[in-house]
């Protein structure tokens, strides 16, 4: 609208001063049809053709070293990539990641919502929390947790997913693992706090009014009208935490926990391959960080809803229109 | 019921007042509306028109005063001389029976139009989903978008926004509604669309306070009208004679720039 009658004022500005110029165009662009599309020579680039080539060739250099050095061990990686130590140790540091993340998100949200409640007392706490968790390196917590974790006997906690990882391994290790998930869930519920709150901050004031004056009521104004409004700000670098908590968890080798990182340590602690073995945690959490990396994509998608006039098509759904419109051409051609 | 009858006012302001910090935004303002009445607020900016709109429906803490909608307090309970603060429940109580439009509409983005109007009747009110429906399309009807139920607020004009936002207030059959200058921010052809919608109100006896810039629809669908300066009203009178010949020499200023 706005850019319309701004294009408007425009030409009358324009036929004011140049005159029959202006008159000249618009009869161009509305009589004879299409007017002569514009063929100019287009402005070179040779820097992009040098920077082509260098990169081109280093990354040259560097393939050819990861398939010639025979200090890869490319054979050795290709062995242990998928043996049973490496595969249990891959679902640890999963089970780790994603139950240390719903500790994160639940009580970070909880957190978030303490911190900005009018009751002093609950606000302040909430404060303090960050304050300290925030302000300890998280290795030290974990470390810490694990001891607390042998002094005090867990079952009174009653986490619910403690009993499954009996099925799993030795009673004994029970413990560890609780102890190294609430290390990295407390922690991360301090940043996660910070991220909800910045996102039920970014929600428009007129819309908590709005519910307000329909007579809805704090927490309800919340749940159904401010935090579905956050999540597009609160997703993207939630995703950003899961893929860093990913890798964070890989702290939990040094109290024993057998995750990827330490199961490969196992690994070379006895062979002594330390790089092929490296390279297969690298690889498998490559692998991971990229199937969270597309997750990611898609949860922001669904928050986006009704934010933009119409959502851009995801990669894979303009593959299938390129697929589909080249079948039509080839189709017609035959 | 007769005219001789004491009618319980919709709203009934005495001495109003309220303060940001050590700037007084309502220095004393009464009035009051009776049933069926529509009010129009006028006033330059900053006079403490829109202040005073979301003093009635508890948005906006009064410091002193009493402020009373329906023959009750907002925000406050009396027992014998005593008064005691409302509960935030007793508070949503209340502002669910006042219907408020906003100058930005305020429409839930991540709701599509139907789901804007059902949902305080389905969470509030407890209705069940097929009445709400029933009469979210009716509502709809009535503001004349019966076609756009299923889209997106960012997928309507401005114009078509506003009418949502109408309705959606209309959803929880208020008894009272409140218009925020409804119609500033709006491209001027689309002002006539949601001024017949709350002429088409005004005409259905709904009690409204409008507080907009709006001469003409003050003039014809206003029952009072109300000018107020520097958190104070001015003058009040019947909107056709006041706007032909205001008394005050405030209101003369006021009424030449926007005529």
């Amino acid at each position: 609208m706005t850019a319309k009658s701004s294009r408007g004022t425009g030409d009358l500005a324009d036929q004011g001063t140049t005159g029959t110029g202006a008159t000249e165009t618009v009869s161009d662009s509305t009589g004879n049809g299409a007017p002569e599309e514009i063929r100019a020579i287009p402005v070179r680039h040779p820097g992009r053709w040098i920077a082509a080539v260098i990169i081109g060739l280093l990354l040259a250099m560097l393939v050819h070293s990861l398939f010639t050095n025979p200090n890869w061990q490319w054979g050795i990686v290709k062995q242990n990539l998928t043996t049973s130590t490496v595969i249990h140790g891959i679902w640890v540091t999963l089970e780790l990641t994603a139950l240390s993340m719903l500790i994160g998100v639940a009580l970070g949200a909880i957190l978030a919502i303490m911190r900005l409640s009018p009751n002093p007392v609950v606000s302040g706490a909430a404060w303090t929390y960050v304050w300290f968790f925030r302000g300890t390196p998280v290795l030290v917590q974990i470390i810490f947790w694990s001891f607390l974790a042998a002094l005090y006997p867990f079952p009174s906690l009653g986490i619910p997913f403690g009993p499954e990882w009996v099925t799993f391994d030795a009673n004994k290790l029970i413990p560890l693992f609780v102890g190294a998930l609430l290390g990295l869930g407390l922690n991360e519920a301090a940043y996660m706090s910070e991220i909800v709150r910045a996102g039920i901050l970014s929600v428009d004031q007129g819309q908590s009014e709005a519910a307000q004056a329909l007579g809805m009521r704090r927490l309800l104004v919340l749940r159904r009208i401010v935090l579905p409004q956050a999540m597009r700000v609160i997703v993207p670098p939630t995703g950003n935490e899961t893929i860093s908590m990913l890798k964070t968890t890989s702290l939990v080798s040094i109290i024993a926990v057998v995750d990827l990182l330490k199961a490969v340590q196992n690994i070379y602690g006895s062979n002594y391959k330390y790089i092929p073995l490296l390279l297969v945690a690298s690889i498998w959490y490559l692998i991971m960080t990229s199937v969270l990396s597309v997750a990611q994509y898609y949860i922001e998608r669904h928050y986006a809803r009704g934010s933009a006039r119409a959502l851009p098509p995801t990669p894979f759904q303009r593959l299938r229109a390129v697929w589909s419109r080249r079948r039509r051409s080839t189709g017609a051609a035959l | 019921m007769t005219a001789t009858e004491p009618v319980t006012p919709m709203v009934k302001a005495e001495a109003v007042h309220k303060r940001f910090g050590r700037l007084e935004v309502l220095k004393g303002v009464s009035l009051q509306v009776d049933p069926g009445e529509v009010m129009c607020i006028i006033g330059p900016s900053g006079s403490g028109k829109s202040t005073f709109l979301r003093c009635i429906n508890h948005l906006e803490k009064i410091d002193a005063g009493r402020l009373s909608v329906d023959g009750e307090l907002v925000g406050y309970r009396q027992d014998g001389d005593k008064l005691y603060e409302l509960r935030e429940r007793e508070v949503a109580a209340k502002r669910a029976e006042i219907g408020m439009v906003f100058q930005q509409f305020n429409l839930f983005p991540h709701m599509t139009v139907l789901q804007n109007i059902i949902e305080a009747p389905l969470k509030v009110k407890r209705e069940s989903r097929s009445d709400a429906v029933v009469r979210a399309r009716d509502l709809l009807e009535l503001v004349g978008l019966a076609d756009k139920g299923d889209s997106y607020p960012r997928q309507i004009s401005g114009g078509q926004q506003q009418r949502v936002a109408i309705a959606r207030a209309l959803a929880m059959r208020p008894k009272l509604m409140l218009f925020d200058e409804p119609t500033s921010a709006l491209d001027p052809e689309l002002v006539g669309d949601v001024l017949d919608v709350m002429r088409k109100l005004a005409r259905e006896g709904m009690t409204m306070v409008v507080v907009t810039h709006e001469m003409g629809f003050a003039r014809e669908a206003g029952d009072s009208l109300v000018f107020m300066d520097g958190g104070v009203i001015v003058e009040r009178g019947q909107p056709r004679e006041m706007i032909r010949d205001p008394q005050h020499e405030r209101t003369k200023a006021f009424l030449s720039k926007v005529l």
